[in-house]
């Protein structure tokens, strides 16, 4: 019996010796799992510093293709695996969640690197977005700033290893009801999520209100002051 | 362009008697630590035309503002150069209040300083009267205030500078985003109302494009102008570019670069840090040459503190560099010729040296990219035991042959001469014009290379040719680009050979840098064009500004002009021919 009939044979099912060699029972989960991880699709999508190092564990040295993963498609729609490679910023993260919805599923995330997974060095920043993750739900987590190739493997191993112990009946995407895609943040005064959109309007109302009180207090002589656009909230 | 008078050809910046040809409008700066000249804003036009036509200061490097917000001043600062004569800048600071700040706009006369001033107003507010173009290049169009002012503070604001008292001592963590109310980077301005708002982003991007194509024919058939999207997310626009391209058919009418995809507020966070904290952050700037951003920054601060570096940690940098120059121009050559359609191939290939010189810094300095690894007044460490070897065995046997190898394969290959030759040629006048640097300059045929023209470092020590092109096309970029790394190859064969014993770093270890109030401006050659660093200090131990003069951004400028009338496919390339790395165009 060859390696990969091994790995995915069922040992409770005889198969009679005769067509053992032609034959495999096993299960779906088994067979999915195994074809998808070892052809997972990334995507040739390069945000910053971190990109460097994707590129470089691509590149003859590291050889991803050993894991089934050299084929980086520059189009979302022929990807299995966002790896977020560097900074998110505000100004792209519409494009990164686009990009997203964009995937078929079964798709996956990897936060590459120190930004990607939180902010990194650059994290206070006013136009960086603390972590892919506030957007995006995220499979794998690589440290460093930039991970090394080695590193980078590591997370893609481990994906498989977290593809490997999915079951079709449980993934989300095959759940009964359409997945809702997730909404694009959009370009305002700063980065709005739409999923705050609750939160932002109870803000401008408490908001609202305490000028409204102020107004009442203060004798109509003294005027609210008329403020440039103060920085922090 | 010259009409510069032939004696001033070769001025130098100490020789020009700025105050004494323009009494009224010019006065020597008197501030301590400080050079050059100050000019009234009324008269900075006819200064700076001065400069360039009659003084032959036709290089405007930098510009750059400065919020002196005590004093109420928004200051711009112009570092000019003579590219005939080498040598120093010529300094000039122009001042205005700090509310509604205006200044006229040097775009008209440098066509380099237009990106220059439109960072200017994105992160600033100064206002630039005669910029043709004065929008918001690394914010979006709309974004609430101007997030570089001294007075403006960011989501996650905690004090003005670092070390944070929160902090240290003590070392306790803390979440910032636990802190915000939205559990994330993000504040509004008081009184925003989702509904009293409207998106306004990319339209006036679009605006600005040409749409009317009526009039014009493509052999005998009307056709209308098309605009359309070149990235951010594409995958030969090397990172997060993009570029708006208004076209018609397969030619391009307009192109307008936007950019900030990437803009992770490098120097917003470099104010707030110390001045040894801001080292590892120029690391990754430019990230393919860590090494030339971390001297170049370096001797910025060790102008200001007037600090002694040992013979061989000069030695050292100049060995570093020159590496990160080799391979960050076989990075280019790879990466080129995917943007000729050669995908992946070459640049496997050029990846081999390149992962041997990373051994080599990882070994050196702990880290294969962000090396961090110079200090003020020296290195942070020593090669280790065998280094030197493998750094020979490069230097002498493996980079000569790979260069002879590049040059065998593809110098003379028929696609790459057919799709470089005359493509996209940019004249001496015009690459001076928009203040392009480094290979492209010198592919247009200006001989200027900083570690000739002011020499920094030791480089006036080795024996090395400034690379020249003719006609400033893809293809002279190309070989300038192969002629240079043989140079640095020479260089490095020097430098190992003369490698002295002794100390790496003058002073001890430190974990505070003492920098006397003052300005320094520190620039480097980097493989992209001129590095430069330009920072205030006020005497604490933050640097009050700190700016990064980013040789790929102001390159960019160039592109527009040199895509224009040439095809979709030469976009690519011609982008490729400028080397950029988004890193340190948005910083
Ligand atoms: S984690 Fe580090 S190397 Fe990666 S993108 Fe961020 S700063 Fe760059």
């Amino acid at each position: 019996m060859s390696s990969i009939a091994k790995e995915l044979a069922n040992p409770d099912i005889k198969v009679p010796a005769e067509i053992e060699g032609n034959l495999i029972v096993t299960s779906i989960d088994k067979i999915y799992n195994w074809s998808r991880r070892n052809s997972l699709w990334p995507m040739l999508f390069g945000l910053a510093c971190c990109a460097i190092e994707m590129i470089c564990t691509a590149a003859a040295r590291f050889d991803l293709s050993r894991f089934g993963m050299e084929v980086m498609r520059p189009s979302a729609r022929q990807a299995d695996l966002m790896i977020v490679s560097g900074t998110v910023t505000k100004k792209m993260v519409p494009q990164i969640v686009r990009l997203y919805n964009q995937m078929p599923e079964p798709k996956y995330v990897m936060a590459m690197g120190a930004c990607a997974s939180g902010g990194g060095p650059f994290k206070d920043g006013y136009n960086v977005v603390s972590g892919i993750d506030k957007f995006l739900p995220v499979d794998v987590y690589v440290p460093g700033c930039p991970p090394t190739p080695q590193a980078l493997l590591h997370g893609l191993i481990t994906l498989q290893k977290k593809i490997d112990s999915q079951s079709i009946r449980t993934v989300r995407w095959y759940q009964p009801g359409a997945e809702e895609p997730i909404p694009v943040p959009i370009l305002g005064p700063d980065l709005i999520d739409p999923r705050h959109a609750g939160l932002l309007r109870q803000r401008a109302a408490e908001q609202a209100a305490l000028v409204e009180q102020a107004a009442l207090v203060a004798a109509p002589a003294v005027e609210p002051a008329a403020t440039e656009p103060p920085a922090a909230g | 362009m010259a009409t510069a008078e032939l004696s001033n050809l070769k001025l130098k910046a100490e020789d020009v008697k700025l105050h004494e040809a323009f009494p009224d409008a010019v006065s020597v700066e008197t501030r301590k630590g400080y050079s050059g000249y100050t000019v009234k804003p009324k008269h900075l036009v006819e200064v700076a035309t001065a400069l360039r036509d009659r003084y032959n200061f036709k290089f405007l490097s930098a510009a750059t503002p400065v919020h002196y917000l005590e004093q109420g001043q928004m200051e711009m600062v112009y570092h000019l150069y003579n590219l005939d004569a080498g040598g120093g800048a010529i300094v000039l600071h122009a001042q205005t209040s700090h509310d509604a700040p205006v200044l006229p706009s040097l775009t008209p006369i440098f066509p380099g300083a237009d990106f220059q001033e439109r960072e200017a107003w994105d992160l600033y507010g100064i206002k630039f009267t005669g910029h043709p173009n004065l929008r918001r290049i690394l914010m979006w169009e709309g974004f609430h205030g101007h997030p570089m002012r001294k007075d403006w503070k960011e989501a996650y604001f905690e004090q003005d500078s670092k070390p944070y008292d929160t902090r240290w001592p003590g070392g306790q963590v803390h979440r910032v985003e636990d802190k915000n109310p939205f559990g994330n980077n993000v504040a509004y301005p008081d009184g925003f109302t989702l509904e009293g708002w409207s998106e306004e982003s990319d339209r006036t991007m679009y605006d600005a494009m040409p749409v009317d194509g009526k009039g014009l024919t493509t052999e005998g058939m009307q056709t209308d102008y098309v605009t359309v999207n070149l990235g951010p997310q594409h995958p030969s626009t090397h990172g997060v570019l993009r570029l708006i391209v208004t076209l018609d058919g397969e030619t391009i009418v307009k192109l307008d670069p936007v950019m900030g995809y990437l803009h992770r507020n490098h120097e917003k966070i470099g104010e707030r840090n110390t001045f040894i904290q801001n080292i590892p952050f120029t690391d990754r700037l430019d990230y393919l040459t860590p090494m030339c951003n971390n001297h170049g920054y370096v001797m910025a601060v060790e102008k200001l503190m007037g600090a002694k570096v040992p013979e061989r940690a000069e030695y050292l940098r100049v060995i570093m560099d020159e590496f990160t120059r080799v391979a960050s121009h076989l990075w280019w050559i790879g990466f080129f010729l995917n943007d000729l359609g050669a995908f992946f191939t070459p640049a496997l290939y050029m990846m081999t040296e390149r992962e041997m010189i990373l051994d080599v810094f990882e070994a050196t300095a702990g880290s294969r990219m962000m090396v961090n690894y110079m200090r003020f007044g020296g290195v942070s460490r020593d090669l280790p035991p065998g280094a030197l070897e493998t750094l020979k065995e490069l230097a002498f046997e493996r980079l000569p042959r790979k260069i002879d190898e590049i040059e065998a394969y593809l110098t003379d290959n028929e696609i790459v001469r057919s799709r470089c030759i005359g493509v996209a040629a940019l004249s001496a006048a015009d690459a001076i014009g928009y203040s392009v640097s480094g290979p492209i300059l010198r592919a247009a045929g200006v001989p200027y290379d900083i570690r000739k023209a002011e020499p920094y470092g030791i480089y006036d020590r080795f024996d090395f040719n400034i690379a020249l092109g003719q006609t400033g096309d893809l293809f002279d970029r190309y070989k300038v680009r192969v002629f240079e790394a043989r140079e640095s190859v020479k260089i490095l064969q020097q430098a190992l050979t003369q490698l002295p014993e002794g100390e790496i770093l003058s002073g001890k270890q430190q974990y505070q840098a003492r920098v006397p109030a003052g300005e320094a401006y520190g620039r480097i050659e980097s493989p992209k064009g001129e590095l430069g660093f330009y920072t205030v200090s006020n005497g604490k131990p933050n640097p009050y500004r700190y700016h990064v003069r980013a040789p790929s951004f102001i390159n960019l400028t160039s592109l527009g002009k040199a895509c224009e009338g040439w095809k979709v496919a030469d976009v690519v390339a011609i982008l490729g021919s400028i080397d950029i790395v988004l890193g340190e165009v948005d910083r």
